[in-house]
């Protein structure tokens, strides 16, 4: 397990290098002039062009550039915004409310997901198998933004339940209905998957074999079958929780909430390239740690699988 | 079993946190006198002569205060912190300061503030934004370049500590009226002292005094109750709060979470909705907006001005406005909007009026169109409707094949623009920096002016520009900008099409909060209604 770690936490390396190589070829490389619609329907002045060029290096070949931004995000100086905002201040001031949101959402799915699994799974073909499969079937047919503004119609402006828009610094009560409705398709595909695995496992061998030393059924299904079925439900939650993590644009942009992914999203609308490939960057390192830990997880939960 | 005993505690952490909720929520004082205002991220440091665009704007003209004031509902210019602004020869100007004001630190508001601002405005290596705004000034364009050849611009002179004189390079009579835009505004002692603190919390002689700032989240401001201008602030705070989402801060307006949004969604226009939603706090006034058509007059294909009218002629600007803007457009009649000091109405005349019949004669006359004609604009802006319909129209009329053609976004369209690359008719808006006619002239239709994107020459109009600007008196200017609108119409490097209306939406709490018809945020206008 040691080993196998070591190696996954080698391979992040090139991993890392390749793709926030890519970002910043992507944003800085491929454009011919990077200042082009910077100052609205006028053109730069010839001296705020030669201030930037100087402060982003742009005079430089691409890949001295990005060695050189390499090396300053390795000490851990994202660089600065168009208007001298410090990124790692803004990626610090949004990185909590996106963890809030993220882990709101993932409750939510987890527990509202698993739960709906189980109970189709063990009835089978019931009420409440058909109620959860349509139900599901209409969360994953509707797209995340019209759940969004159909709940905050509803809830925010008509009912007046909650607010139309997330204040800055949410808690977590705050947070319930966005992160039910960016939780709201992850949680149909956890329903469909607890339910999926629980089915077939109700005819595995080791199931009969609980089942036939006179255990009762609640650690039959509990202990046995549940935590069987649930390694592919924890494998999608995991790569959810890097997505998460990400931030989510669509939803953000709904309730206002603060978080990484409009910063991403004004990043690009803004053309605040600094901004895009520092939060880029530090997504790519939140995404591959998700997915080891995911990877690790699998070894706690089915004591058949090892690494070595 | 240990899942379902963290099933339980989440479900009962939930359980209370739903509770926290509704009991929460009750304001406090100081929440129910603070005015909440729709904002966005500036694109650069609050740093008056380093912004040119609205966000930037809103929370500076808070901040500061300029020598000239526009008024709330015409844009009139009145004075503000200037005492006087004289000329003899409207090339030479006297600006004699009011007594009285101060910085928020506590420092006063001489002319050296004034003319050390305007230096580092213009100063080639300070990359200010607003840098073209000095180039008016005499010694200019020595000290506009990345080496400068001088300190400072000759055209600035310190008379006394309530007095400067400003060298013009050439007579302009309308120089006062310029001065109310925030790249002319003072920059206090602290600002050249110690940079980074002005920047992280700006120090301005407005009416409102920097409190807190969270980059892209929030910035709240306190009322000056040292303000030395005649409009004095009335309410005690203000929060501009960042909203990603144009739909989510009417929302919120709409649901009383919020006071002022800065514009109105396009769902909420359809059908007049947002009259309905917001009842008195709906508001629309003639701005300092054009939408035009431009033509590439670098491609020989637009060179025959029959041609650029034929094509005017065939667009139905009144059913596009009806249909597509739900009226908070206004079709154009010349190169201007009603709102800027000169407007002359239906300067265009006919060639502005739809016409189908006689744009097709004209076009024959001209000997057809080669070719397809391609129609752009950038297609993260929301124009591809109205363009759409364009295009159509043209189709139709004309009987040309014409193709709308977007590119991806507003960068890509100005890196055409910049190159003189377009092949085809582009989208060309103007936003005025100061409400007179020659706002919407000289910086787009004179020979290799900074916006001319046509590239657009004709000597006999930059002849009447001359003339105006150095014309004795603001009425003989502005006789003559008309002359120059109506050369230019009639050579037509543009078509223009339409006025955009100011629209924005006040919460049922204020009694007023306006922005003035150059869309800038007018903070001395809000007031809260009464407590009831």
């Amino acid at each position: 397990m040691g080993r196998y770690t070591l190696r996954r936490l080698l391979q992040l390396i090139p991993v890392f290098l390749g793709t926030t190589f890519l970002v910043y070829w992507l944003v800085w490389g491929l454009r011919e002039d990077p200042f082009a619609g910077k100052c609205g329907q006028r053109e730069c002045s010839p001296a705020f062009r030669a201030a930037l060029t100087e402060r982003y290096n742009l005079d430089d070949p691409l890949i001295v550039q990005y060695l050189k931004y390499l090396g300053a995000v390795l000490t851990g100086d994202f660089g600065q915004t168009f208007s001298g905002t410090e990124v790692s201040t803004l990626i610090a001031d949004a990185y909590p409310i996106t963890i809030k949101l993220a882990i709101v959402a993932l409750v939510i799915e987890a527990v509202i997901g698993i739960i709906a699994g189980v109970v189709a799974g063990l009835r089978g073909r019931g009420f409440a198998d058909t109620l959860v499969l349509v139900s599901t079937l209409f969360l994953i047919a509707l797209p995340v933004f019209v759940t969004g503004l159909v709940l905050r119609q509803v809830l925010g402006v008509d009912l007046g339940i909650i607010r139309t828009s997330v204040p800055a610094n949410p808690s977590f009560a705050e947070l319930i209905v966005p992160g039910f409705v960016l939780a709201s398709l992850s949680m149909a595909y956890v329903a469909r998957l607890t339910r999926t695995s629980l089915i077939e496992n109700t005819r595995a061998d080791f199931v009969r074999t609980a089942v036939a030393k006179g255990l009762p059924r609640r650690r039959v299904v509990g202990v046995h079958m549940l935590r069987n079925s649930l390694i592919p439900v924890v494998t999608f939650l995991g790569t959810d929780i890097g997505a998460l993590m990400g931030g989510a644009i669509v939803t953000e942009g709904v309730f206002n909430i603060r978080g990484i992914g409009g910063l991403i999203y004004r990043g690009l609308q803004q053309q605040d390239i600094a901004t895009v490939v520092g939060v880029v960057a530090l997504l790519v390192i939140v995404y591959l740690v998700a997915n080891l830990v995911v990877d690790l997880l699998y070894a706690v939960l089915d004591p058949r699988i090892r690494y070595e | 079993m240990p899942l379902r005993r963290l099933a339980t505690a989440v479900a009962a952490a939930l359980a209370v946190a739903l509770v926290a909720t509704a009991c929460g929520g009750g304001g406090d004082d100081q929440s129910a006198q603070t005015v909440t205002l729709d904002w966005g991220e500036p694109e650069n440091a609050l740093i008056p002569g380093n912004n040119t665009e609205q966000n930037g704007g809103d929370a500076l003209d808070a901040l500061f205060a300029g020598l000239v004031k526009y008024d709330v509902d015409t844009a009139a210019p009145s004075m503000e912190a200037a005492e006087s602004i004289t000329s003899a020869d409207n090339r030479v100007w006297t600006i004699r300061l009011k007594p009285g004001w101060t910085f928020h630190d506590g420092t006063p508001v001489t002319a050296q503030n004034y003319v050390d601002a305007w230096n580092w405005v213009a100063a080639g290596p300070n990359a200010a934004q607003a840098q073209s705004f000095m180039e008016k000034i005499d010694g200019y364009d020595e000290v506009s370049t990345e080496q400068p050849t001088a300190p400072t611009m000759r055209g600035l002179r310190v008379v006394d500590p309530q007095t400067f004189e400003v060298t013009l390079k050439a007579p302009f009579v309308i120089f006062p009226t310029t001065l109310g835009y925030s790249a002319y505004y003072p920059l206090p002692q602290k600002f050249f002292t110690d940079r980074a603190g002005f920047e992280a919390a700006p120090v301005g002689n407005g009416e409102f005094r920097f409190e807190s700032r969270t980059p892209n989240q929030s910035l709240t401001l306190v009322r000056n109750d040292q303000y030395a201008g005649t409009d004095k602030p009335q309410v005690p705070r203000l929060e501009f709060r960042v909203y990603a989402d144009i739909q989510t801060a009417y929302d919120d307006v709409v649901s009383g979470n919020l006071d002022h949004v800065k514009a109105i969604p396009p769902a909420a226009l359809t059908g007049g909705r947002w009259r309905q939603e917001l009842g008195a706090g709906a508001h629309a006034k003639d701005g300092l907006q054009t939408t035009a058509l431009g033509f590439p007059l670098y491609d020989p294909r637009f060179q025959n001005p029959l041609v650029r009218q034929a094509m005017s002629m065939a667009i139905d600007r009144q059913a596009i406005v009806d249909q597509i803007f739900g009226g908070t457009y206004k079709p154009a009649d010349g190169l201007a909007t009603s709102a800027a000091q000169g407007y002359l109405p239906n300067q265009c005349g006919a060639n502005c009026q739809f016409d189908p019949q006689r744009a097709r004669e004209l076009l024959a006359r001209a000997g057809g169109f080669a070719g397809p004609l391609t129609l752009t604009a950038n297609a993260d802006g929301g124009h591809a409707d109205w363009m759409q319909a364009v295009t159509n129209q043209l189709r139709q009329n004309l009987g040309v094949d014409a193709q709308y053609t977007p590119l991806p976004s507003f960068s890509e369209v100005r890196q055409q623009a910049n190159a003189f690359q377009f092949t085809g008719l582009f989208r060309a808006a103007w936003i005025g920096d100061y409400p007179n006619l020659e706002t919407f002239l000289t910086q787009l239709y004179r020979t290799d002016a900074s916006s001319n994107d046509y590239k657009y020459s004709n000597p006999a109009v930059d002849a009447a520009l001359d003339r105006a600007d150095q014309a004795p008196t603001e009425q003989a200017a502005e006789a003559g900008y008309q002359e120059a609108e109506r050369l230019i119409l009639a050579d037509m490097p543009s078509i223009p099409l339409f006025t955009r209306q100011i629209i924005y939406g006040d919460s049922a709490r204020l009694a007023s909060g306006d922005r003035n018809p150059l869309d800038r945020l007018v903070t001395t206008s809000f007031r809260l209604n009464p407590q009831g």
